[in-house]
């Protein structure tokens, strides 16, 4: 819900607020001490960062409706800012180069994003394109961003925050959760505001936004900078806490796909969904392999795996939007209704929050 | 006059023969609140005043050198037959189209081309003939983004609940409580517009226009495609709005019946050009209009009117 509390959804709140904080009990409480460094290193931080940037995406292509296809520029942007700042100006906290990296972020996404002023849907997602090329290409060609280093390769130094290094993969897992539980809870306060209703607005009619005084210019590139500075924020997560060492190769259109497809699996316009699309891509290559190990054996090396996930996932997301178009957390909310309505009265079938 | 609608122009104007003497009584006696309005202090200033526009789109003429004055406080239909230019018009007076040539006066500024960012500052609202809500926000929402205009707090003063933020949050909020309330949207004000009855879209729409109580209301089709008892109640609604709140509202619709008895003055385009402009009562026994609007769809009643 888009909205803050009203009667109806009372309880369907209580219900949510209710699975937050078990989430986050477990997720503070529990995880760090009964969790495998495996679990940690190999899948819940880069879960935590993708839902991350799945989550600045969609408030980008899902609330306000503007298609990105420049995800991974963003994120490159956002670690190799974060890494300059660090190497370049000294005794400067680690916070405050995640913030500035998060910024430099979201005046590219800006720059980035001026072409929305003229261009709609597929032709402003080709524009977007152009980033991911040019980042990637800057990144590559300039050596200065990566320190010189061959092939643009840079080594993030350890996470320290007011003299504390979380170094190990409890450090760095519980670093990332921090950073995510806080920009999501400012993203939920940015769309309860008039700024959100603005977004969706700008989505859902924009001669009608414009009419009534939404200021469009302002709102879209709004959109791509707030949106940019949550997928730098994410970058900085993907490099320093889950990576370490990243190129920029690894920023490709493949990954940009993989954060759209995150959040058209997980829900479209729904922090929920981006979550529960970002855990899906982060554990279903991997329950993929285990399966595909376990009944092929040995052919079923990493070749037939990145093939196999690509052919799996693309079935299921054509499977999944014909099913429940609006993704996966719609597909939960209906079946968790009649669950749900057993504890409560009616509840809301809004799929937003 | 009655707001009562009925099924049909024909039935209409058979009965508004025989009505017409008694309504010229009553009417003399209760002059319509538009006219003590538009009296107040001296001459009356026109909200709306288009002068000349004309506007082509490829060969097809949409307008023909419309000249129109709408004075504060009135009620004032636009009719005419499918394609005689009345969506056209409100759209180069909210400025989504340009007009070839003509200016459009708003209050006391003159356009060329109406900047559609401003209109709401200039006290224009509108709705469109096709619903042009936003579907994914809750109706209540839906009316609290018609106040917009009124907002200062960026976002970061909204991020943050800044005292100002929190004021025109609040603010906003209640006007459009009181709008709903006044539509009667209590009901459903929770709910995702996109799920509604169309009627009650209609009405929801009417609502965010109506929120930043704007001057100068402009309604495309408000009653199209309702039903006939939400078409009385919408009816009844946007004469309630003139009279609570001083509302000046252009109307297009094309129930003749209902049209007759809502406006204070009617202006009728055919092929783009205005065929005739008057109260309802002149407007009804306008040859042109007759042949043109009323002739043409119902020749044998008009014979009656004549
Ligand atoms: N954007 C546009 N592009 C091209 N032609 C247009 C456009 N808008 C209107 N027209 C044309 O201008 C003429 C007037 O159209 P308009 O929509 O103003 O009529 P209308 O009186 O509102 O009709 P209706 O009662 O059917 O709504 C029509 O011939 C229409 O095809
Ligand atoms: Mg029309």
């Amino acid at each position: 819900m888009t909205t803050a509390a009203h009667p109806v959804a009372g309880r369907r709140l209580t219900a949510n607020h209710l699975g937050i904080a078990v989430l986050l009990t477990a997720a503070y409480g529990v995880i760090p001490f009964a969790g495998s460094d495996y679990l940690l290193d190999a899948v819940l931080t880069p879960f935590l960062a993708l839902a991350l940037a799945a989550l600045g995406l969609n408030l980008l292509t899902g609330y306000a409706g503007q298609v990105s296809l420049g995800s991974a520029a963003f994120l490159a942007v956002g670690a190799y800012a974060a890494y300059n700042f660090n190497l370049r100006v000294h005794e400067l906290p680690f916070l405050v180069s995640l913030v500035a990296a998060g910024r430099v972020a979201a005046a590219v996404g800006v720059g980035f994003g001026l072409p929305s002023l003229r261009l709609r849907g597929f032709y402003l997602a080709v524009s977007t394109l152009a980033a991911q090329f040019f980042v990637q290409w800057a990144l590559t060609k300039f050596g200065w961003f990566s320190n010189d280093s061959p092939s643009g390769v840079i080594d993030a130094p350890p996470l320290a925050v007011a003299g504390i290094t979380f170094s190990g993969a409890v450090g760095r897992y519980l670093f990332s959760l921090t950073v995510v539980v806080i920009s999501t809870l400012l993203a939920i306060r940015l769309l309860r505001s008039q700024v959100g209703r603005n977004f969706i607005a700008l989505r859902d009619n924009e001669t009608a936004a414009k009419v009534i005084g939404v200021p469009l210019l302002r709102t879209k590139l709004l959109a791509f900078g707030v949106s940019s500075f949550i997928v730098g924020i994410a970058g900085v997560l993907w490099a320093f806490a889950y990576l370490r060492t990243v190129e920029p190769a690894g920023f490709n259109l493949d990954r940009s796909f993989g954060i759209l497809f995150i959040i058209i699996i997980g829900g479209l316009a729904s922090i929920r969904g981006a979550v529960l699309g970002a855990a899906f891509m982060v554990v279903f290559p991997l329950l993929l392999s285990r399966l595909g190990a376990a009944l092929l054996g040995d052919i079923f090396n990493s070749g037939v795996l990145e093939m196999s996930q690509r052919i799996v996932i693309g079935a299921l997301i054509i499977g999944l939007l014909i099913a429940e178009p609006r993704g996966l957390i719609a597909l939960v909310d209906r079946l968790a209704e009649p669950i749900l309505r057993r504890f409560s009265r009616p509840l809301s079938r809004s799929t937003q929050s | 006059m009655s707001l009562v609608a009925t099924s049909g122009g024909d039935a209409l104007v058979l009965a508004r023969t025989h009505e017409r003497a008694a309504e010229a009584a009553r009417e003399a006696e209760a002059a319509p609140p538009a006219a003590e309005a538009a009296l107040v202090g001296g001459a009356p200033v026109p909200v709306l005043q288009l002068e000349g526009i004309s506007l082509s789109f490829g060969g097809i003429t949409a307008l023909d050198g419309i000249d129109l004055a709408v004075a504060n406080g009135e009620i004032r239909a636009i009719i005419g037959p499918n394609g005689a230019g009345k969506s056209s018009l409100l759209n180069v007076v909210s400025g989504l189209y340009r007009p070839d040539r003509g200016m459009v006066r708003l209050g006391s500024e003159r356009f060329a081309h109406v900047p559609t960012s401003r209109l709401a500052a200039l006290g224009v609202a509108r709705t469109f003939q096709n619903l042009a809500l936003f579907k994914g926000l809750p109706v209540l929402d839906n009316v609290i983004t018609g106040f917009v205009h009124r907002r200062r707090a960026g976002f970061v003063r909204q991020i943050l609940s800044t005292p100002q933020a929190r004021r025109e949050e609040a603010e906003s909020r209640a006007a459009s409580e009181d709008v709903i309330a006044f539509l009667h949207l209590d009901a459903v004000k929770h709910q995702l517009a996109g799920g509604l009855p169309y009627g009650v879209q209609k009405r929801v729409e009417l609502a965010r226009a109506l929120v930043a109580r704007p001057q100068l209301l402009l309604l495309d089709e408000p009653l199209a495609g309702v039903t006939l008892g939400e078409k009385q109640e919408l009816a009844a609604h946007i004469s309630n709005t003139r009279d609570a709140y001083g509302t000046t509202i252009v109307l297009i619709e094309h129930d003749i019946g209902v049209v007759m008895g809502l406006s204070d003055r009617i202006a009728v385009l055919d092929y783009g050009r205005k065929i005739a402009d008057g109260t309802p009562d002149e407007v009804r026994s306008d040859q042109a209009v007759i042949d043109a609007y009323l002739g043409v769809a119902h020749e044998g009643e008009t014979e009656l009117v004549v």
